[in-house]
């Protein structure tokens, strides 16, 4: 690959069963490129897990990804609520998920620490009442 | 052990199996998706009670051999259509899940 690859996907905040349409999508494409299927693997997991928290939390949003010959750059974009206390949302097991989705086994407080365990950098920009910004890096090499 | 062999070696319901010859190397047992994403790996068994659409995405992320629906659970049509596109084997039993990952410990 000489010039990187971006992907753009508009994830809908309305229709929660159709959420993780754009990290499979995504996950095809990078298969085709012919990326080491673990590193596609940890790629995809932590786009869904950043995915489903715009859905839940933020109506949606956009996921912008580059990949280049040393890695993969996710940017997860949302204009909801942001998070007040990052460190306590990185803690395995917070949750602020509404019940109904519990229900459909998200909400277990496991999304923001499965994107970090499979990411190889991970940052969270986050403005009460503005959005927020979560870029991710899994190195090719 | 492939998927159609243990399916058939268990007497259990195929719902959806467009990989038929998927080894199974393992088996995870869960119904939080968030806990299979972070400790499930690659070609194991998922044992799950959870029926809703997600299942199929994050089985096919995950990249699991196929999920085992335990306890008589199943799948609306749709979802079912959904995972043969995506690839993803369903089988289903009425056993309980630990029956499943007793059955499981014997073939792998």
């Amino acid at each position: 690959m000489s010039e990187a690859l971006t992907f753009h996907f508009d994830v809908n905040g309305e229709d929660f069963t159709s959420a993780g349409q754009a990290s499979v999508r995504f996950k095809k494409n990078k298969r085709e490129l012919g990326v080491d299927p673990e590193i596609i693997r940890r790629a995809s997991i932590a786009m869904y897990e950043g995915e489903i928290n715009m859905v839940i939390h933020a109506h949606g949003g956009v996921a912008d990804v580059e990949v280049d010959e040393d890695a993969i750059k996710i940017v997860l974009k949302d204009q909801g609520p942001g998070i007040p206390d990052i460190a306590k949302a990185m803690q395995e097991g917070y949750s602020t998920a509404p019940d109904n989705i519990r229900s459909l086994g998200f909400g277990a407080g496991m999304g923001l620490p499965n994107m970090k365990r499979y990411t190889d950098e991970m940052q969270i920009y986050s403005t009460v009442g503005v959005g927020t910004t979560v870029t991710m890096k899994i190195n090719l090499n | 052990m492939t998927v159609a062999e243990f399916a058939e070696k268990y007497s259990m319901e195929v719902l959806s199996m467009p990989e038929p010859a998927r080894e199974i190397k393992g088996g995870y047992m869960g119904d939080l998706l968030s806990w299979v994403m972070g400790r499930a790996k690659a070609d194991q068994a998922w044992i799950t009670i959870m029926s809703n659409q997600n299942i199929i995405a994050v089985a096919s992320l995950v990249d699991v051999a196929c999920i085992i629906l335990a306890e008589d659970v199943r799948l609306e049509e749709s979802i079912v259509e959904n995972a043969k596109a995506k690839g993803v084997n369903v089988l289903a039993t009425k056993e309980p899940a630990f029956e499943i990952a007793c059955q499981l410990s014997k073939e792998i």
